[in-house]
């Protein structure tokens, strides 16, 4: 399969128009053969493709400009049925006038004593190591989103290509622990594989029942720059060894647990007919089991943890839930709880409260989005975070207190 | 060799308290003592450095305590006395030459690269030249461009010749006796902004080694290369840096020839990247051999371009604010080593 791109008519071209297409999608191409009129702002002028094939797909309508470099139309060496569409790849030439599109070219990017990087027009931009590293791990590096100097690819960025991190909010354990051990202390979980699921299914279908049936909803949502937080991480990560790094999901429930110190009214109980607050941040944190079914056991005083600890409480609770062996304070004692989708796919999650909590927050996936920031448009690590609260004790006023209070923690990762 | 000198030094450490304050200045006055104590063949010559007690106060006091056979002031002929100090190394002393900044050592030039480094190829192995020169490098000091500039990555060219860059106390006091056992000519440049600085030595501090760089703080995520008078900017560079969560290691090159290529390379080896930093010029400067080692040694395990912070190429000027513009500051080094580590 080969791209046919929009082609460079004279040095001093930067874009051209498509004037018109002289084939069609499925039309049997010659190397050589004139297939697109194209406008250079000088003149109209006819262009030849250099490969065979069968035209697949028509990438630029008629009378659009693009970029020098720009594919225009696919075309399927042989007979070939067509192809998927590539992703239009950024051209080295940026669309703008001429002169200062050779100036930047020609100009170091960054500061005058730099010497400038040379890059192969093709060749993504990845450093030789972790050319290395996704050599050895079988990771693409045209699929990998470079994060170093000048956007390059680097190690880390190789190494979650290759293991995406997974948001532990949602963890699916090992299946079934060994039947034979000795009996775990978690007490709603019965010792078979099947009377597990079962009895599993049963407390969740109990619990959700009476959430729905008991629990006027209201939620609130919000979207939530994640640039911050992420370059934070980064770079917190990449100063202490693999065993310590924090992922996000501790980040979450840091903040999560902070603002709901801040709006207290969402943290508590409804128990009796009456709103009861309470005093501690008990965060309960929602883990899938792959046999289905899922828990929500507490990380205690999680408003009170630094993110190392947060990190720790997390994987000893997964752990623990894994093996069966959550206590059955934690499933008790939480007074909120936080469930995340995001590596599900998940954009957007409208979570049942957990009863007889006041509150569910949820958060979706992290996604780059395009995102306004001081008037301009700029791609942001962006997720959308939802609050299900119990509108008995508490007003929708409240629960925007605590999402904005959420948010402007999310903001300053180095404060959580 | 090295075995024993540190046998020695360990002989004089009784019933000493464990550290002394000094400057840089002392610690070198130190060891010109120190040599001429213990070794009946060196001397010291130079400009001014017997009545007036050195040009930057190094020799103060040491023409009055050894007398004017040790420690004799030279006509201002850079070539004549670096030439006698060859013959008299030549003659079986142990000659120190004090050269007052490298930049008048150019009129020595001749002398340095076409006699003292040649000699004991030239000869077959016959004639070797057991000679010091020390002399002044670098800017700070509102000098101006004939007294700042930092030449000594040229000598870091020459074959035949070793080239010290001491840039802690213990090297400023180590590193010429060391430099004096050598049997082949050893350039020691002294930086000049460092004279005054002072700092915690050891009290029994002695010879130190002279064939490894050292790392000097332990870091994990980049390797700031520095050396003479850049090495206490990088530390704190490297300190700053740790409120950006980056790790930096520093290795201090301590000798610039012969460079010690396994100490940068396993440094880089482990954190893949790379900060050279040269109080000297970049275009063919001594940071350009580095980078040059760094990617001939650990290409493969690079994971961002090697990157250079260097003397602004202009003569060093006279006005403060310039001189301290031209010259590779804390923050020069901090900012370049966010933007390698991706944080702008």
């Amino acid at each position: 399969m080969a791209e046919f791109r929009m082609p460079s008519l004279g040095a001093d071209m930067d874009e051209g128009t498509l004037v018109s297409w002289l084939v069609g999608v499925g039309d049997h191409v010659e190397r050589g053969q004139v297939v697109a009129e194209v406008d250079t702002e000088k003149s109209v002028i006819e262009v030849e493709t250099f490969d065979t094939g069968t035209v697949s797909e028509l990438l630029v309508h008629e009378g659009e400009r693009v970029p020098v470099g720009t594919p225009l139309a696919v075309i399927a060496e042989g007979v070939g049925a067509a192809q998927p569409r590539r992703r239009a790849v950024p051209t080295r030439t940026r669309p703008g006038t001429r002169a200062t599109t050779t100036e930047a070219a020609a100009k170091p990017a960054t500061k005058p004593a730099a010497v400038p990087l040379v890059r192969g027009a093709a060749r993504v931009a990845a450093s030789p190591l972790a050319r290395r590293h996704a050599a050895a791990l079988g990771v693409d590096l045209a699929t990998v989103t470079g994060t170093g100097p000048g956007g390059a690819v680097t190690t880390s960025d190789v190494e979650t290509a290759a293991h995406p991190v997974r948001p532990a909010l949602t963890v699916e354990p090992e299946p079934a622990p060994v039947v034979d051990e000795p009996a775990p202390v978690a007490p709603v979980v019965p010792r078979s594989g099947a009377d597990r699921q079962a009895s599993m299914r049963h407390a969740v279908a109990e619990a959700m029942a009476r959430s729905k049936r008991e629990i006027p909803h209201y939620y609130l949502a919000a979207d939530v720059d994640m640039a911050h937080a992420t370059r934070w991480l980064e770079a917190h990560n990449t100063s202490v060894p693999v065993t310590e790094r924090v992922l996000v999901a501790a980040l979450q429930l840091k903040a999560t647990a902070l603002a709901l110190r801040a709006v207290p009214e969402l943290n508590g109980h409804w128990v009796d007919g009456e709103h009861r607050p309470a005093e501690h941040v008990h965060l309960g944190v929602a883990i899938a089991l792959r046999g289905g079914g899922l828990v929500a056991p507490a990380v205690h005083d999680a408003d009170r943890l630094a993110l190392p600890e947060m990190m720790a409480a997390l994987h000893d609770l997964v752990a623990r839930v894994r093996a069966g062996k959550v206590r059955s304070s934690e499933y008790a004692d939480p007074t909120a709880t936080v469930t995340n989708l995001g590596d599900q796919g998940v954009d957007v999650a409208y979570p049942v409260i957990n009863p007889p909590q006041l509150a569910m927050v949820a958060f979706g996936r992290v996604r780059e989005r395009p995102w306004a920031v001081d008037g301009m448009l700029a791609v942001r690590p962006v997720l959308t975070v939802t609050l299900a609260a119990d509108h008995r004790a508490t007003d929708g006023r409240r629960g925007a207190t605590f999402l904005a209070a959420l948010d402007d923690l999310l903001q300053r990762p180095n404060d959580l | 060799m090295t075995a024993t000198t540190s046998k020695r030094t360990a002989d004089k450490t009784a019933a000493v308290p464990p550290t002394v304050t000094m400057t840089f200045r002392e610690a070198f006055r130190e060891a010109l003592r120190d040599a001429l104590h213990r070794d009946p063949a060196a001397f010291l010559m130079g400009e001014d450095v017997g009545r007036y007690g050195g040009c930057f106060g190094v020799s103060r006091g040491l023409l009055e305590e050894f007398g004017p056979e040790r420690v004799r002031d030279t006509p201002l002929s850079e070539s004549g006395f670096t030439g006698a100090g060859i013959g008299a190394a030549l003659g079986g002393m142990h000659p120190i030459v004090e050269v007052m900044t490298v930049n008048f050592s150019l009129l020595a030039l001749d002398q340095i690269v076409n006699n003292a480094a040649t000699m004991l190829h030239m000869s077959g192995g016959q004639l070797n030249v057991p000679l010091v020169i020390r002399m002044t490098t670098g800017a700070g000091r509102q000098l101006a461009a004939q007294h700042s500039h930092s030449l000594e990555g040229w000598y870091a060219h020459i074959p035949g010749i070793r080239v010290l860059a001491p840039a802690t106390l213990a090297d400023a006091r180590g590193m010429l006796w060391t430099a004096l056992q050598d049997p082949d000519p050893v350039l020691i440049f002294e930086n000049g902004a460092l004279y005054g600085v002072s700092g915690e030595l050891a009290a029994d501090a002695g010879p130190v080694e002279i064939d490894h760089a050292a790392v000097r703080r332990e870091g994990s995520d980049v390797t700031v290369v520095a050396y003479g008078g850049s090495l206490p900017r990088a530390m704190e560079a490297a300190e700053e840096l740790t409120q950006d969560g980056i790790s930096a290691e520093v290795v201090d090159l301590r000798t610039l020839r012969p460079l010690d290529d396994t100490t940068i390379i396993t440094s880089v080896g482990h954190t893949h990247r790379a900060v050279v930093v040269d109080e000297g010029w970049r275009s063919g400067g001594l940071s350009a051999e580095v980078v040059a080692r760094i990617v001939e040694g650990a290409f493969y395990e690079l994971d961002a371009p090697v990157v250079r912070v260097c003397g602004a190429e202009v003569p060093i000027p006279y006005a403060r604010h310039l001189e301290q513009a031209a010259v590779p500051q804390v923050h020069d080094v901090v900012r370049a080593t966010r933007e390698l580590m991706g944080h702008g």
